[in-house]
């Protein structure tokens, strides 16, 4: 499905990683592991198009995604770093707005909030976890959004919702969808996972 | 696609409604540094019906500013943006849809309060018609083009300053016009033309500078 060929990352004038071929096909979950700095993150942008690398091409099915735009980004999910979440709104609000900008339908936004365990007060009240797990309620309604670039989907999470993000994931890739993680910390999907390691 | 557009400006209307200080400062500032003239240079009739409609899209020009810096910083800081450059609609449409609730948040209540400014000026009672109408097709202008500059300037360490020298010379021509409009209006000529041409402006600006937005935006976000 995913292809990145010879890709090159350069940030800052020092060169991070490359050239790097990855390659994702359906039902496969990658993990991409270095240490801080190594350029995990960048990669992940790199996949989804938000960071064009300075050498090589991604490309989505056989097509570049520099031209596929929303083309592509409508079969993909990303989780970065920040959580994308307004203080101002409560959980719910928040995952229709982002289920709408995704193009997904959000009816069952109260059910995949319930299920992660988010109370529905303004998200400026939760805590840090509760904030991750706002956002990651995302993957529960987009089953059927074929990628998932997940920036460490388990920081700040306690061990029922580790276990449970693991659970969806498992779901994901059983019905024919692709992962691509990174994580600093050790899972139970790291069994079945195939690893990039950046450091090497 | 509309849908997602709909969503968007729905979204920052709540927000707007959450976090009411943000609208109440630009909508102050407006009328602060508009009453600070007359105060300054004296009430002297004629002098302030002549300086008004300058005075007046002055304020209009600063406190659009004000508000402008916040377009995207918001959403880039807590990672929304990078959702929306994702999203399943094309970064143009946001950013319109975006900009379009900027203008209803910081600039449709300058239309509706400019003339109760021009009450402190002395503005005869015709002139608030055309006033307010080149306020009307003016400040979603300076949105528009605000945007572009808030897009090249995201992230930046002292962004804001930058942002106004960037922005406020694209906003001489919105200046001339609008003002204009309501000074010929005043001296009993007709504005149709100011007026028309502030509106072809609006037109082409709305059409094109999204996309211009659209594509600083990504360059930012890299």
């Amino acid at each position: 499905m995913l292809e990145a060929a010879e890709i090159e990352c350069e940030r800052g004038g020092r060169k991070l990683f490359g050239p790097l071929s990855v390659r994702v096909a359906g039902g496969e979950l990658l993990r991409i592991a270095g240490p801080n700095g190594s350029g995990k993150t960048s990669l992940l942008r790199i996949l989804c198009g938000l960071l064009t690398p300075s050498a090589g091409a991604v490309r989505w099915r056989g097509g570049p995604i520099g031209e596929l735009r929303e083309e592509y980004s409508r079969h993909l999910v990303y989780l970065g770093h920040a959580p994308a979440v307004k203080d101002e709104l409560t959980p719910a609000e928040n995952l229709h707005v982002a289920c709408r900008l995704m193009g997904i339908a959000a009816d069952a936004s109260a059910a995949a909030l319930s299920a992660f365990g988010v109370p529905d007060i303004p998200v400026r009240k939760l805590s840090q976890g509760q904030r991750r797990k706002a956002a990651l309620a995302r993957l529960l309604l987009s089953q059927s959004t074929p990628l998932w670039l997940l920036d460490e989907p388990f920081a700040a999470l306690d061990t029922r919702s580790i276990a449970y993000t693991e659970e969806l994931i498992g779901r994901h890739l059983a019905a024919g969808g692709a992962v691509v993680y990174t994580t600093h910390q050790p899972s139970a999907l790291d069994a079945r996972a195939r690893v990039v390691d950046l450091a090497g | 696609m509309l849908s997602i557009a709909r969503t968007l400006v729905g979204r920052d209307l709540l927000l707007a409604l959450r976090r009411k200080s943000d609208v109440a400062t630009a909508l102050l500032f407006f009328v602060i540094v508009a009453s600070l003239f007359p105060l300054g240079i004296g009430a002297e009739p004629n002098q302030l019906r002549a300086i008004a409609p300058g005075v007046i899209w002055v304020a209009a020009l600063l406190s659009s500013m004000l508000s402008l810096a916040r377009l995207f910083a918001g959403d880039h800081a807590d990672g929304t943006l990078e959702q929306m450059l994702l999203g399943a609609a094309p970064l143009g449409v946001v950013v319109a849809a975006r900009t379009f609730a900027h203008w209803l948040v910081s600039g449709l209540p300058l239309v509706l309060i400019a003339p109760l400014i021009a009450l402190q000026y002395d503005v005869a009672r015709p002139l608030y018609g055309v006033l307010a109408l080149s306020l009307l097709l003016g400040t979603p202008i300076l949105s528009i083009i605000g945007a572009i500059g808030a897009a090249l300037t995201l992230g930046l360490r002292g962004g804001g300053v930058l942002l106004s020298l960037l922005v406020l010379p694209l906003y001489v021509p919105v200046l001339v016009m609008g003002a204009g409009a309501v000074e010929m209006a005043g001296a009993g000529l007709a504005p149709d033309g100011q007026l028309l041409l502030l509106g072809a402006f609006l037109v082409v600006a709305a059409a094109f500078a999204p996309w211009a937005t659209a594509a600083a935006l990504r360059i930012s976000i890299e």
